[in-house]
């Protein structure tokens, strides 16, 4: 147990540590990394089923600019003409051909693209669920962007966004189909990026009000938010049975594209606050890695909107080191940058204050163009070592940014700051109550020299130091602790008080006389001083040979310590059992009729007389089968007078034969 | 549910009654069988008696009796032969058993004698 309450120790100041940083409630996002590009290359490497799968695969590739493998494009071009040409393709198959084609860039001949083209606008009239909307539409876009044909228009665009709207529901959510009353978050974005696309569509102004009741609706989808501590904000998707894919993931990638793309359409602005968009973008950092594939899409997808729309593009304050050292002159680096990590329009970051520390002033970081990231080297002037947490504030250069982009109005971050902390001053000493201090001596900690010092019970044992700081003020460490060792790896272990400017204790042998179980020899001065953010160190100090009075009757004994440290992790003694000789018994079942013949005399006179007593017996009643049968009382018993006499006898013999045998089996 | 209560007291001290017999020691529990015995074959020739008629009466008080007193020499055996009673501590089981035999002939003789 000795042993282990450092470590003990240690473990719960880590907890601690751990625990404030995350108690405080600040936590850095970090943007888009090349750990994301590799994962990307990990999770999408396997052969693509569908259209869908094969689009999710090439779309996260091309956000994240990873290189994709050349037989992969080739043969998802073949899958995409296949498809397209083919007059048994669903909607949703020529949807993801016309995706996949929009990121590959096939050659697609016109003949097909005619064909499509009359498919999808026969679909849009003849639409009535969400889904045959979405996908129409969404394909006759696709067609319009990748520049298939030209003059490509809706018949009755008005019309179709009404039919569109007409499933909505009041609470922003949207329904899949009249007849169906489920509705999700799902279907409201999908349904969002329809009615964008059917505005892109129209050759002439769709009414206003309509544009205007949509708006509303998304005001009314976002009241719907969940939020997180951290600030990341996202939709809860909906159970459903008849529809996969609605969970917050895949509802939030879907609401995010819907409000992009119809931000992207319309003018004026949408009037959705900053902070959720940048709530949004925090929630798809913090996913961190995905590991399923389509999760990895709906992240990079959304992330890749959010990276350019019309709404407010989310900045993400990001520090590339947390833990910083004032002794190698560390600066302090702060960087801002978008969700996919492109840079930032010009700004300036302010460090606002340090929460809990007046001490630290509001000054401005300055930028440095080469590398990209804004810098504060004044650290090591003015601020001593410790854990602090940062509130940085963003000032843009032109005030026009404001709202084009959204960031945190406060940003707070835990820093640490590390330093090399010096041992000072420090003495040993040997205290007697009568002659004062014995001997002292002077601690060297950089040097190897050990101590040696002697003590009897009578006496004291005390050692002082100072720890200063690089700049120059007493430092007070999470553990200060003083262990003695003796020879037979007993451990005592003491806590060094802080007197406001120095450590100090002091051992007093006569009150430790029977904690340390009487045990007089060689002890082991060994000190540990630990913290987050010093040099932390345990060094054998030296050794005190003590000497204690003789450990009466009834004192306590040491525990036992193992010879080897770790060997009492080894394999035990093997335990041999004893049995127990097993009982006599009597034969399985006490009801058959059987003899005994057990503790049958086997030597031979006692065999004699034991067989002659059975005979004996048996004589006896033989004579009383006669007497009934036969003979007379008198005779009878003149008989059995003699028999009785001879059984007597022999019986008398095998019976303390018997009584002989088994109490030498007993006293044995 | 003060029915229920009981027959399930009743169960548990039967249960606990058989575990505790389980663990006496095996030649006891041969006396205990022959006592068994003997008062199963008592019982047979009162039923024989009450089916067939009590004709002769002193063969039926002799064949019963000499059961019950084979019964009854038996338990004073096992009474005897018992490590746990302190009483007969200082009696040999072999003494015992002598006497049980002495008895038992005596016993018989009569019964011969009384049957007829």
């Amino acid at each position: 147990m000795a042993r282990s309450l450092p470590g003990f120790l240690a473990l719960i100041v880590a907890v601690a540590l751990i625990c404030c940083s995350f108690a405080a409630a600040a936590s850095t996002f970090q943007p888009i990394s090349e750990s994301h590009r590799s994962a990307a290359l990990e999770t999408f490497d396997r052969s693509y089923g569908s259209l869908e799968e094969t689009y999710e695969a090439l779309q996260t590739f091309d956000v994240l600019g990873v290189e994709r493998k050349p037989d992969v494009g080739t043969a998802a071009c073949q899958s995409v003409s296949q498809t397209l040409v083919s007059s048994s393709s669903t909607l949703k198959d020529i949807f993801y051909a016309l995706k996949v084609n929009g990121v590959l860039k096939c050659e697609v001949d016109a003949d097909s693209v005619e064909g499509i083209v009359s498919t999808l606008q026969t679909a849009v009239g003849s639409a009535s669920s969400l889904l045959e909307f979405y996908h129409s539409i969404g394909g006759l876009v696709l067609v319009k962007n990748q520049a298939l044909k030209d003059d490509l228009y809706l018949a009755d665009a008005e019309g179709v966004f009404r039919s569109i709207k007409a499933l909505s529901q009041s609470d922003g959510r949207w329904r899949y189909s009249s007849s169906n009353p489920e509705s999700s978050t799902y279907a409201a974005g999908l349904a969002l990026e329809a009615l964008a696309g059917v505005i892109s569509l129209s050759s002439s102004e769709i009414d206003q009000s309509l544009i205007g009741t949509t708006k509303n609706d998304i005001l009314k989808l976002f009241e719907r938010v969940e939020k997180y501590d951290d600030g990341a904000v996202y939709f809860d998707g909906e159970e459903s049975d008849a529809h996969e894919n609605q969970g917050p993931i895949t509802s939030t990638w879907s609401v995010i594209r819907g409000i992009t793309s119809f931000a992207a359409v319309t003018s004026g602005n949408l009037n959705l606050p900053g902070e959720k968009i940048l709530g949004l973008a925090k929630f798809f950092l913090g996913v961190g890695i995905p590991g399923d594939a389509k999760d990895f899409f709906n992240q990079v997808d959304s992330l890749a909107c959010l990276e350019n729309n019309r709404v407010a593009i989310p900045l993400i304050l990001s520090l590339p080191a947390t833990v910083n050292s004032l002794t190698r002159k560390d600066t302090l680096k702060v960087k801002v940058s978008t969700v996919l990590g492109s840079d930032a329009p010009p700004l300036k970051i302010k460090l606002v204050r340090a929460k809990d520390t007046p001490a630290i002033e509001s000054q401005e970081l300055k930028f440095d163009s080469a590398n990209k990231v804004h810098v504060l080297d004044t650290l090591e002037k003015s601020v001593d070592v410790g854990n602090y947490i940062f509130v940085f504030e963003i000032v843009f250069n032109d005030p026009e940014h404001k709202k084009a982009y959204a960031v945190e109005s406060k940003t707070e971050v835990p820093i640490f700051l590390t330093g090399a902390v010096k041992v000072g001053n420090a003495k040993i000493a040997v205290l007697d109550s009568d002659l004062g201090s014995i001997e002292t001596q002077n601690l060297d900690f950089a040097g190897e020299n050990l101590v040696s010092l002697g003590a009897n019970h009578l006496q004291k044992l005390k050692l002082r130091f100072q720890l200063t700081t690089p700049l120059g003020h007493p430092f007070k460490p999470h553990q200060a602790i003083l262990k003695l060792t003796h020879e037979s790896k007993v451990e005592h272990v003491f806590v060094v008080g802080n007197t406001g400017k120095q450590f100090e204790i002091v051992l007093d042998f006569l009150g430790l006389v029977e904690k340390f179980y009487y045990l007089s020899g060689k002890y082991e001065i060994q000190l540990t001083v630990g913290d987050a953010v010093m040099n932390s160190f345990f060094r054998v100090i030296g050794h005190l040979d003590l000497d204690l009075p003789e450990a009466p009757e009834k004192a306590p004994r040491p525990p036992v310590q193992p010879a080897d440290v770790y060997s009492r992790y080894g394999p035990k003694a093997e335990i041999a059992h004893i049995f127990r000789a097993p009982e006599k018994r009597p034969p399985q079942e006490l009801l058959r009729l059987g003899v005994n013949l057990k503790n049958f005399p086997s030597a031979a006179a006692p065999a004699a007389f034991a067989a002659l007593f059975h005979v004996g017996i048996g004589a006896v009643l033989l004579l009383y089968v006669f007497f009934w049968l036969k003979l007379d009382l008198f005779t009878t018993l003149k008989i059995l007078g003699f028999l009785g006499v001879f059984l007597l006898f022999v019986g008398h013999r095998t019976l303390s034969h018997l009584a002989s045998t088994s109490s030498k089996v007993k006293s044995a | 549910m003060g029915r229920s209560s009981t027959v399930k007291e009743t169960q548990a001290l039967f249960q606990s009654l058989r575990s505790a017999y389980a663990a006496t020691p095996n030649n006891l529990k041969i006396i205990d069988v022959f006592v068994g015995f003997a008062v199963l074959t008592a019982i047979i020739q009162v039923v024989y008696m009450a089916v067939v008629g009590s004709f002769p009466f002193n063969s039926f008080l002799s064949g019963v009796l000499s059961c019950i007193g084979t019964a009854v020499l038996a338990v004073c055996l096992r009474i005897q032969v018992n490590k746990d009673n302190k009483e007969f501590k200082d009696v040999a089981p072999e003494r015992a058993f002598a006497d049980f035999i002495l008895c038992n002939l005596v016993l018989h003789l009569v019964i011969m004698n009384f049957m007829g």
